[in-house]
Order: structure tokens, then C-alpha cells, then sequence
């Protein structure tokens, strides 16, 4: 009996103390949580770097590192959904540009406008106005975006290419030859692993832009471009004879494993987000040395982004904090940190070259003078209903080949889910 | 008097905690989800909106036109259909070995049982490294490379990345099922042999005497005595099979052209990444009309018993 009462007892002062201790930093209001799904290699780095430029700024102010781990952001999306409906958000939270941005969380009214913010900082032009315009609705911008990373990009192991007397293709045509040279020669032309499907997605994406041309790919999203425009039957047909050049075992590999096919030698070419350059970098290769890298054939001029940014949302318990956040990712300074870890390039335009890699220094050129076009596959371009119903339909189509019943498809998808 | 009035007091009150949670988390949100399932929420405008606009069966209809959820289906069919057989047929050869108490027997009967003790997570995780084909004929990985070290390359094929498919069979499956069945026939095994060791040994004897053969005894004596553990056994297996989520999610996901889809990852797609709550929410219904078409000839024929 003693021994009961004394365990209530302790567990009454334990439930008691919790209260006091969440009261107390309620009342200290020296916080300011950031929810993200930075925890992989280099953009954890990245993220903790920010945070420390961020602690010498406001050394009053701690930071929560609210962070869930999880293949590009799926599980952290999830989470951040249910705390956003039960109206317990973060103070701020990573978030792509675009229709994952506006299409969740703006025009639900769960935002707040931060235009006067990014005015009174005096860091309004100083963005690439085309990606500050993805994140805006009805004439207010909603987010401060961070780093910016490019899908429409195809690698290539020079060794492989040179072994073989194949030349780094300048259209579709060639490209498609080239791949059969390889093929011939018994190495795997183009390393793919799409078992988590939107690494197909996201080569389709890089040949509607190839066909349509950044305008007419932009189109389909703000409605200049019709579904059934026959460009988009034509991509179908480019990703349908490129993709007999793929590995066989493709829907057992990830795209780790896809870029680690082309750094052993085995393949000769790798279409995948830039973020790929940071992986080979970290298997030991030199940019521009043992690979080589250009846009997907006949998508020069349009750079398809994907940018993470962040955000106010309504109800954040520390808006104060959050907009001290918020400035500090937003300066020169903030992009500079982040941007060479995890291995992407700002979305400022004034950053300082020489932090950069040849790589990196390539797309920051690419990026202030190219068309900017969103990217389907990483949810910038039309609503997650969308993504995940062409994620199946290029899925299935692999395995079919079935032009017509993709483009059908594609169609319906279109007029279901884009408005 | 006053006594039994406190005694159906205190055993309402012990009770009550168990029917509250039962009525709010199992009956009401399986309502909750019929009504959702009969909503427009497929978009998270609607849903935020907590717009009442009823579709009826909409979300059902164009789901069973749909072409993954048709594929999943028949996946699902043949997935329970050979998960089952195959679980019986090594658990019951299993009890029957273990039966005649050979030589580390105690050992054996722990050992296939120990695989039921792990998560479907891990265990798929591992069957994926040793089904993963590799590049053939070049690069073979796991069982493949096996297979090439021991000379037998006829053997050699994609595993789970294979597109095949024969009368609505996707030959993918053949992987995944062959790891559900290592999983859960320890299972069935144990539920055997428990059965077996209750069987009076005179009976066999007797049987024996008379000149039974050893597939007689089992045909006419052990397997109709066993009969309702091997029906337990059936209903426990069909209930795993339709929620292998698990297993297929941590293997292979839902595979190239859907080969090794199932409604429950596509539930879990549908809600959880594409924010279509109404076509989710009727997945999970259909799942579950399919686990009491299983469930409830069951529990209505051991009330009869009873």
C-alpha cells in the first residue's frame, strides 16, 4: 500500500513538473520552431549552419529543429498537414514553391501574406522575380524561398561516353542514338530508379518541356495550353522509346542507386534533379572531371525549379521569431551558408559566385537568364492529386507502351485535378 | 440484493472504459469513414472547406473502373489464395515432422516460429535485398547471384520487378508471397501441432492395426479432427493477407504497372499523398467489407456451436 501511494505520489509531482516546465518556456517566449525534413546528408548540415548564423543574429531567441525524417519530405508532408488542420502550427515550415505552397495552404486561408516584409527588408528584387512569383497568389507573395535546385538535368560518365565514341548529344535524335550506341556495346544507356515512381515522372516532365517549350509547358497550369495539345502526345512517345534503354531492374532501385550505376561505370548516362551532383560529389567524383553534366536535349533556355521556401502561417506561436527566421534565410548572407552545403544555388541573384562549384556556377547562370518553368514531380506545378494520378499513369505506362491510353490518361488527369 | 446490485456496478464500471473507446475509435470513425467515402473529398480545398456535398457511390464506381485499383484486386485474390495454401501446406508437413518428436525438435519448433515475431517492415526489408535481380545477365544481385555462383542461370529471372502476368496472376507476386509464407507458416505450424498432441494416440494405434497407411491416417483421421483449428487458421491468414500493407510498402511498393499493388497501399497513397480522403476512405470500407465477408460466416457458425 506505501508502495503505491509513493508511486502515485511521484507520478502526480512528474505530471505537475511537466506543467511547470511547459508554462515556464511559454512564458520565457524565446522560441521559434522550424519544421522541415532536412535530416539527409548536406542539407542537415545546411540546415544546422542556419541555424547557427541565425543563433549569433538573436542570441535570445532558441531555435526548435522540428525535423521528420522521410524520402523527400512524404512523411513530413503528412505530419505537417495534420498540424496545420488542427491549428497547431510551427512557426515556420519548409515548403516547395508553388502549387504545394498556394494549392495546400494559401488558398485554404491558413497563411499570411509576407509582401510588406520582403518591401520593408528591402529583398523584394533582389529574388529572381519568376520564382518569387511561383509563391504568390493574388498579388501577395507567401514565402521566402531558400535554395533552388534544377530537374531537367542529365548526367553523363565522360569515361563511359569516350570508350564507346559517343558524343554528348545536342537534340532528342541524337540523343536517342546515342543511347542505342551504348546499348550495342552491352552497358546500360540511361541508369533509372523509379521505385518510388516520380524519378519517371520527372524525365517525362523534363521531355513536355522539350516538346511544348517552357511557354506552352507553363500553359498547362495556368490554362494557355490545352491538354491534348498533340506536344503532349509527342513527349509521351520521346519517354516511350527512351525509356528501352533503361535498366531492367529499375523498379527495384532508388535514385541513389540509379546515379551509383553510372559512377561504377555500368551506365553511360543519369537524368536526375541536380541534387544528384551533391550524391556523386560525395561518392568522390569532381564535377566536370569524371562526369559531365547539361540540360535534358531540346530543354535548353527553360530551368525547371524546385525551390524549398518558408513560410508564416496563420496562428504560429512566435510570429516575431518567425519573421526574425524568415529575414535571416532571406538574406545574402542566410544563402550563402545553406546553399554550398547542401550543394543547390540561391534563389537571390546577388549571391557570391566563388562559394560555388563549377557545377552550381553553371546552373546560377542558367538560373538568371533561363525561362523558369515548375516541376510536376515536386509538387510546384499543379495540386497533389494531380502528381500522384500521372505517377501512376507513367507507371503504368512504362510497362504498357500504350501511347493513346497515357495521353487519354493525361488528359483526364488535367481536367480532374487542374483547374 | 445489495450485494449483487454492487457487483453489476463495479462490472459496469470496468466495462464502460472498454465500450466507450470501442464505440468513439472502431464504430465511429468506420461511420465516420462511410460518410467520407461518400463525400467530394478529393481535393484539400474541400476538405478543409468541410464541404457537405454527398456523391452517393461516386467515389466507388469510378474507383472500380479505375485500372490500379482492378489490378489490385486480382492481386489481392491470388496473393490469399497461394499466401493460404502455401502457409497450410508447409505448416501442416512441418506439425506433422515435428509430431514424431525427432531429434531437436524443440529447436525446429521454436525456430519457424521465430519469424512470426518480427515486424513485416524488417522482414520486407530483407527479402527485398535477397529478390532485388540486379542487372542479368551482367550484374545478378541476391538470390540471382546465388543462382549464377551455383551454376543454375535458368533460374534467373526479375523477381519483383517482372511485368508478366498469366490469367490476372502478376508472376511479381510469386516474391512477395514467398516471403508471407515463410513469414506465417510457423503459424500454422504451431496451431497444428497444438491439435495433434490433444489427439489420443489409441485412435492411431487402432488405425494402425487395421491396416491404415500413413496418408489415410492423416486424410481420414488427422484432418477431419483438426478441421476447426485448420478453419481458425484460414481466417487468421485471409485477415494477414488483406492487410499485408506492411510487407508489400517495406518489399517492393506497389510495383512497376501496379504488378504488386494492394488496396491498402493504395488507400494509404491515395489519402495520405495525394489528398483524395474520398477515394481513400472507400478503399478502406471495400477492405473492410472484404475482411467481414471472411469473418462473419465464421463467427456466426462458432455462435451456432456454442
Amino acid at each position: 500500500m506505501l508502495f503505491r501511494k509513493s508511486m502515485l505520489l511521484s507520478i502526480l509531482l512528474m505530471v505537475a513538473l511537466l506543467f511547470v516546465s511547459s508554462f515556464s518556456a511559454m512564458a520565457q517566449n524565446g522560441e521559434v520552431e522550424i519544421f522541415s525534413w532536412w535530416t539527409g546528408g548536406g542539407e542537415e548540415e545546411g540546415l544546422n549552419a542556419l541555424i547557427e548564423l541565425f543563433n549569433e543574429n538573436y542570441p535570445n531567441v532558441e531555435v526548435i529543429n522540428a525535423t521528420v525524417a522521410g524520402g523527400a519530405g512524404s512523411n513530413a508532408k503528412a505530419v505537417l498537414k495534420t498540424r496545420m488542420v488542427g491549428g497547431n502550427p510551427p512557426d515556420s515550415f519548409q515548403v516547395h514553391g508553388g502549387a504545394e505552397l498556394v494549392n495546400t495552404y494559401v488558398e485554404t486561408g491558413l497563411m499570411e501574406p509576407i509582401t510588406g516584409l520582403l518591401e520593408e527588408w528591402g529583398v523584394k528584387d533582389k529574388f529572381n522575380q519568376q520564382i518569387l512569383e511561383m509563391s504568390s497568389y493574388e498579388g501577395e507573395y507567401y514565402s521566402v524561398p531558400v535554395n533552388v535546385h534544377r530537374s531537367n538535368i542529365m548526367f553523363y560518365n565522360k569515361a563511359v561516353l569516350e570508350e564507346n565514341n559517343v558524343e554528348p548529344p545536342t537534340d532528342l535524335a541524337s540523343f536517342k542514338e546515342a543511347l542505342a550506341k551504348l546499348d550495342e556495346a552491352g552497358v546500360v544507356p540511361l541508369s533509372l530508379g523509379d521505385t518510388n515512381k516520380w524519378p519517371a515522372t520527372q524525365i517525362f516532365e523534363s521531355l513536355l518541356v522539350s516538346t511544348l517549350g517552357p511557354d506552352g509547358y507553363n500553359g498547362l497550369w495556368n490554362g494557355n495550353t490545352a491538354a491534348d495539345d498533340p506536344a503532349v502526345r509527342e513527349a509521351l512517345v520521346h519517354f516511350n522509346d527512351i525509356m528501352q534503354y533503361v535498366n531492367e531492374d529499375h523498379s527495384a532501385l532508388t535514385w541513389q542507386d540509379a546515379t551509383q550505376i553510372m559512377h561504377e561505370g555500368e551506365a553511360g548516362f543519369n537524368i536526375m534533379g541536380d541534387w544528384a551532383e551533391g550524391y556523386m560529389k560525395t561518392l568522390g567524383w569532381t564535377p566536370g572531371e569524371e562526369f559531365g553534366w547539361m540540360p535534358v536535349p531540346e530543354s535548353e533556355g527553360t530551368f525547371i525549379v524546385i525551390t524549398d521556401t518558408f513560410g508564416l502561417p496563420k496562428g504560429a506561436p512566435n510570429p516575431e521569431n518567425a519573421k526574425k527566421w524568415l529575414k535571416t534565410i532571406a538574406s545574402v548572407e542566410g544563402q550563402d551558408t545553406f546553399n554550398p552545403i547542401k550543394g543547390s544555388i540561391p534563389a537571390r541573384l546577388d549571391a557570391d559566385k566563388s562559394k560555388y562549384d563549377p557545377y552550381l556556377t553553371s546552373a546560377m547562370e542558367d538560373f538568371a537568364e533561363d525561362t523558369l518553368s515548375p516541376s510536376i514531380a515536386h509538387g510546384s506545378a499543379a495540386p497533389e492529386g494531380f502528381i500522384t494520378a500521372l505517377n501512376d499513369t507513367i507507371n503504368e505506362f512504362i510497362t504498357t507502351g500504350d501511347v493513346d491510353e497515357a495521353f487519354e490518361n493525361f488528359q483526364k488527369n488535367h481536367e480532374e485535378y487542374v483547374q | 440484493m445489495k450485494r449483487k446490485h454492487k457487483e453489476s456496478l463495479t462490472s459496469i464500471a470496468i466495462l464502460s472504459p472498454s465500450i466507450i473507446t470501442l464505440a468513439i475509435f472502431v464504430y465511429g470513425f468506420i461511420s465516420r469513414s462511410v460518410q467520407i467515402s461518400m463525400l467530394d473529398w478529393d481535393t484539400f480545398a474541400n476538405f478543409m472547406r468541410k464541404a457537405k456535398d454527398y456523391v452517393g457511390l461516386e467515389n466507388y464506381i469510378s474507383l472500380f473502373t479505375e485500372s490500379r485499383f482492378q489490378t489490385d484486386l486480382w492481386n489481392t485474390l491470388y496473393f490469399t489464395l497461394f499466401f493460404i495454401i502455401g502457409c497450410l501446406a508447409i505448416g501442416i508437413l512441418l506439425s506433422l515432422i515435428l509430431n514424431n518428436k525427432p531429434r531437436g525438435g524443440y529447436f525446429f519448433q521454436n525456430l519457424y516460429l521465430f519469424p512470426m515475431a518480427i515486424s513485416f517492415v524488417v522482414t520486407g526489408t530483407v527479402w527485398r535485398w535477397i529478390f532485388a535481380p540486379g542487372r542479368l545477365p551482367n550484374n545478378p544481385r541476391g538470390i540471382n547471384l546465388l543462382f549464377e555462383q551455383l551454376g543454375l542461370q535458368n533460374l534467373q529471372w526479375g523477381w519483383f520487378t517482372s511485368t508478366n502476368s498469366f490469367l490476372g496472376f502478376n508472376v511479381a507476386l510469386i516474391a512477395v508471397i514467398i516471403a508471407a509464407i515463410w513469414q506465417y507458416s510457423g503459424y500454422t505450424m504451431a496451431m497444428w501441432l497444438a491439435g495433434l498432441r490433444g489427439i489420443d494416440q489409441q485412435l492411431i494405434e487402432a488405425a494402425r492395426i487395421d491396416g491404415a497407411s500413413k496418408w489415410q491416417i492423416f486424410t481420414k483421421i488427422l484432418f477431419p479432427i483438426q478441421k476447426p483449428i485448420t478453419l481458425s487458421a484460414i481466417i487468421v491468414l485471409a485477415h494477414v493477407s488483406l492487410k499485408a500493407f506492411a510487407l508489400i510498402y517495406a518489399m517492393t511498393g506497389s510495383g512497376p504497372n501496379n504488378v504488386t499493388d494492394i488496396p491498402a497501399v493504395y488507400m494509404f497513397e491515395a489519402t495520405f499523398r495525394s489528398n483524395r480522403y474520398s477515394t481513400g476512405s472507400a478503399i478502406a470500407i471495400v477492405l473492410l467489407m472484404m475482411v467481414g465477408l471472411l469473418i462473419i460466416p465464421y463467427l456466426v457458425n462458432s455462435f451456432k456451436e456454442e
